[in-house]
C-alpha cells in the first residue's frame, strides 16, 4: 500500500462487513513526540480470540476461511516496520478495535496520504453506516460525525452529491487548519 | 467555512429531488472493486474519477457509483463492473482514471461499450 489511508480504507471495510452501525476512525499525529496512531473502532459482530489470532497471519487464514487475507497483515506490517506497534481487540457481538502506532520519522514510514478521500469514499459507499472521523495534530483537532450531519439532513441521504461535496470541503478546510496552523 | 446551516440549505434543495433519485429503476450501477487487491492496484483514484466525471456530465441521478469486494481476478485490478438494466454486465479491467473518463463518456453517455478495456479483450 502506497499510503496508510489506503490501509484504513481496506481495514474499515472489515467493519462494514462485520455489520457495524458505527465506525470510529481516529488519527493522532505529533511531530513533537514523533508518533502517529490510527485507530479503527467498530460495533460490528466481533471475533473470537482464535479468529483474532488468525487474521494477523496471512497464510493460515487465507487457507481456512476465505473472508480474511492480506488486509490486516499489511496494516500490521506498515506499523511494525517503523518500530511501532499493532493491536487488535475484539469481542463477539460487541465489536473490534484495531490500533496501529507508528514512529513518524522512521525511514520505512509510509505517508498517511489522502485520508480525507478515504473517509469520503467510505461515507459515499456506506451512507447507512455512521462514521466518526477525528484527526488530531500538534496544532489542533477536528471531528466529522455523520450522526450530527444526519440530524440536520433528516431524510436526505448522506450520498446526495451536494452533501458529499460539503463533506469533502469541510474535511479539506479543517485539515488545512490542523496541518497548516494558519 | 463550511457550516451546518449550509447543510440545512442543501437539505431543502435535495428534498425536491429525493423521489426522483430514490425511485429510478433505470439507474446504471458502477461497481469498483475495493478489496485489498483493488485498493493496492489503485482503485481509489479510479473511483474518484468515475464520480467526478459522472457529476460533470450531470448523470448523478441516473448512475450510482459504489464499491464491491474482490471477485477473484486480482491480477486484473483495478476492476470495474458496469450494470445497465436490461443489458449484459460489462467488466472492465486494469482501469486508470483516464480510462474511467472514457468509459463514462462512451459507455454511460453514448451507450458504446469500450471493448478494448474489457476483460474479454485483455485475456488470452
Amino acid at each position: 500500500m502506497r499510503e496508510l489511508s489506503l490501509n484504513v480504507m481496506d481495514v474499515a471495510q472489515n467493519s462494514v462487513r462485520a455489520k457495524a452501525s458505527i465506525v470510529k476512525i481516529t488519527v493522532i499525529e505529533s511531530d513533537k513526540d514523533d508518533t502517529l496512531s490510527i485507530t479503527i473502532e467498530d460495533d460490528g459482530c466481533g471475533m473470537t480470540e482464535e479468529q483474532v489470532n488468525q487474521v494477523i497471519d496471512p497464510f493460515f487464514t487465507t487457507r481456512t476461511t476465505r473472508k480474511v487475507g492480506l488486509g490486516v497483515p499489511l496494516f500490521k506490517l506498515s506499523a511494525e516496520q517503523t518500530g511501532g506497534s499493532f493491536d487488535i481487540k475484539s469481542k463477539v457481538n460487541e465489536g473490534t478495535t484495531t490500533k496501529a502506532s507508528y514512529v513518524k520519522s522512521h525511514v520505512d514510514m509510509t505517508p498517511l496520504g489522502d485520508i480525507n478521500s478515504t473517509i469520503e469514499i467510505l461515507i459515499r459507499c456506506n451512507p447507512d453506516i455512521d462514521f466518526v472521523f477525528t484527526h488530531t495534530t500538534d496544532k489542533g483537532s477536528f471531528t466529522l460525525d455523520t450522526r450530527e450531519l444526519k440530524e440536520v439532513l433528516g431524510d436526505v441521504s448522506l450520498d446526495t452529491p451536494d452533501v458529499l461535496e460539503w463533506i469533502k470541503q469541510y474535511l479539506e478546510e479543517q485539515t488545512q487548519i490542523i496541518l497548516g496552523g494558519v | 467555512m463550511k457550516s451546518l446551516a449550509e447543510l440545512q440549505a442543501i437539505r431543502e434543495r435535495a428534498k425536491a429531488n429525493l423521489d426522483l433519485r430514490k425511485e429510478n429503476p433505470n439507474a446504471a450501477r458502477v461497481l469498483v472493486g475495493m478489496a485489498t487487491c483493488g485498493i493496492a492496484a489503485g482503485a481509489r483514484p479510479v473511483l474518484n474519477a468515475f464520480t467526478e466525471e459522472i457529476a460533470k456530465r450531470g448523470l448523478t441521478d441516473s448512475v450510482t457509483v459504489t464499491q464491491t469486494g474482490c471477485i477473484g481476478i486480482c491480477q486484473y485490478e483495478p476492476v470495474v463492473e458496469i450494470e445497465v438494466p436490461g443489458e449484459e454486465k460489462v467488466t472492465y479491467v486494469k482501469m486508470t482514471p483516464e480510462k474511467a473518463v472514457k468509459v463514462v463518456n462512451d459507455h454511460l453517455v453514448n451507450k458504446n461499450v469500450v471493448t478494448e478495456y474489457t476483460i474479454g479483450a485483455n485475456t488470452k
